[in-house]
């Protein structure tokens, strides 16, 4: 168990920080420190895939030069990192949805926390 | 009734950095090729540089239209994006195939890198527009509220 | 690539965002949230990943911290702690073993850093190798996201586009929104 933590940091973190995303949106009551939850969450599975679009004394992937002949090996996989662009503006417009609904329960009940919400709803 | 910041500096940064952020946000756009940048980061930068003046002057640092139409605005960004894209439907080839639009005398790499132009430009609108609309909703005020 | 020179990074990427979720003023959790933000930007620039930083940096950590500020501007932003220690401790217990669990499981992904990793081969060697021939753009990621996969990226910008009309049916009260 040791070398996987050694030799896998970044998913050490990504574990982390996953399991302390739904801890949060789970225990807490308060509806902002839920959406933040959820932000943790979005954020750490994106950083999952970029560690694996990595590989060892790559480059960036832009290619300057038209001439020489271009070897994969040489630039970091692309693929994952379109994938991760529509992942973060997808998670920024649900974040603008979940904060509209935020506000509009708080016009009603006056209140952020999830018990009284309910409480005031029965 | 959004009222205007109080303080000067934020009146004068405000004044200085609006302008640096949209031609910033128009370098990321056309830059998109040949660097890191394109539509999305574009749209937020542009986003930002009309958020600013509400938050600096209050409501008449912005343009009306945009405080009640301003979605209207993303709905003509994405279908620039679908027209680009039907075009060559239009013609017998696939949907988004670039390589195809009805451009005389260019080869079909050259026109794939203005379609990506075009849809970028696309992208940058409705992200814009959107941004600035969310913005304005969550600023709404209902009848009755304090604060 | 520095694959190991990010320990420091990491290491402020958790200690931020245990700070923003384990602090009471919502207003301080939000800025922390920020600060995450931008350090995990730092991170995935570090790890070549230079259009995701930037787009996080823009996106996450401009947008979503100006919204977040403008719902609680507009509500309030004292959270009330209480005690719900079952609820805590089920949620500590169950977690836990999915963490293990997740820990067993990442023996069988690929090394980091393994430019022969599956995911490197088959149809992402060949948008490197011909990207720059078949669309003249030196940049990959602009050439996968509008040309190669520009579908998706019509269905995202609908995605948001949606939001905004989600937000505006929600939040718009009356026509005239000029007061």
């Amino acid at each position: 168990m040791a070398d996987i933590v050694l030799y896998r940091p970044h998913f050490v973190a990504f574990i982390i920080l996953f399991l302390l995303g739904i801890y949060i949106m789970v225990v807490s009551l308060n509806l902002i420190k839920k959406l933040i939850g959820m932000y943790l969450m979005q954020t750490s599975i994106i950083l999952f895939f970029i560690t694996l679009a990595v590989k060892k004394d790559s480059t960036i992937p832009i290619i300057l030069s038209s001439t020489t002949a271009v070897t994969p090996e040489a630039y970091a996989n692309p693929l994952p990192h379109v994938l991760m662009l529509t992942a973060i503006v997808v998670g920024v417009s649900t974040l603008g949805v979940s904060l509209a609904m935020v506000i509009a329960l708080y016009r009603q009940y006056n209140t952020l926390e999830e018990d009284q919400i309910l409480g005031k709803m029965q | 009734m959004i009222r205007p910041h109080d303080s000067v500096i934020v009146h004068t940064l405000a004044r200085v950095f609006i302008p640096i952020i949209q031609l910033f946000a128009l370098y990321v756009l056309i830059h998109g090729h040949d660097s890191p940048g394109g539509g999305f980061q574009a749209g937020t930068l542009f986003a930002a540089s009309f958020i600013l003046p509400v938050i600096a002057f209050g409501i008449q640092g912005s343009l009306t239209v945009l405080e009640r139409r301003a979605v209207i605005l993303g709905g003509i960004g994405i279908l620039l994006f679908a027209g680009i894209g039907l075009v060559p439907l239009l013609l017998g080839e696939e949907f988004l195939n670039y390589g195809e639009l009805p451009i005389p005398g260019m080869e079909a790499s050259a026109k794939r890198h203005l379609g990506i132009l075009g849809i970028e430009i696309g992208v940058t609108i409705a992200v814009a527009a959107t941004a600035v609309s969310i913005y304005y909703s969550l600023r709404e005020r209902g009848e009755g509220e304090g604060n | 690539m520095m694959l190991f020179d990010d320990y420091l990074l990491l290491a402020l990427v958790i200690v931020t965002a245990l700070g923003a979720v384990f602090v009471r003023d919502l207003f301080s959790g939000v800025l922390t949230l920020a600060a995450y933000s931008f350090f995990l930007a730092l991170l995935w620039a570090g790890l070549g990943a230079v259009d995701v930083a930037f787009t996080e940096a823009v996106v996450g950590a401009g947008l979503s911290t100006l919204f977040f500020l403008v719902a609680l501007f507009l509500t309030s932003h004292q959270e009330e702690i209480r005690k719900q220690f079952k609820v805590q401790m089920m949620a500590l217990g169950s977690l836990g073993i999915l963490g293990f669990l997740l820990l067993f499981g990442s023996v069988d992904l690929p090394v980091v850093g393994d430019p022969e990793s599956l995911p490197s081969k088959h149809v992402s060697s060949h948008y490197l190798k011909k990207s720059l021939e078949e669309t003249d753009t030196p940049n990959v990621v602009t050439a996968v996201l509008a040309d190669y996969r520009g579908f998706d990226t019509l269905g995202e910008t609908t995605v948001i586009f949606t939001a905004g009309i989600a937000c505006w049916m929600l939040l718009r009260r009356s026509d005239d929104s000029a007061t």
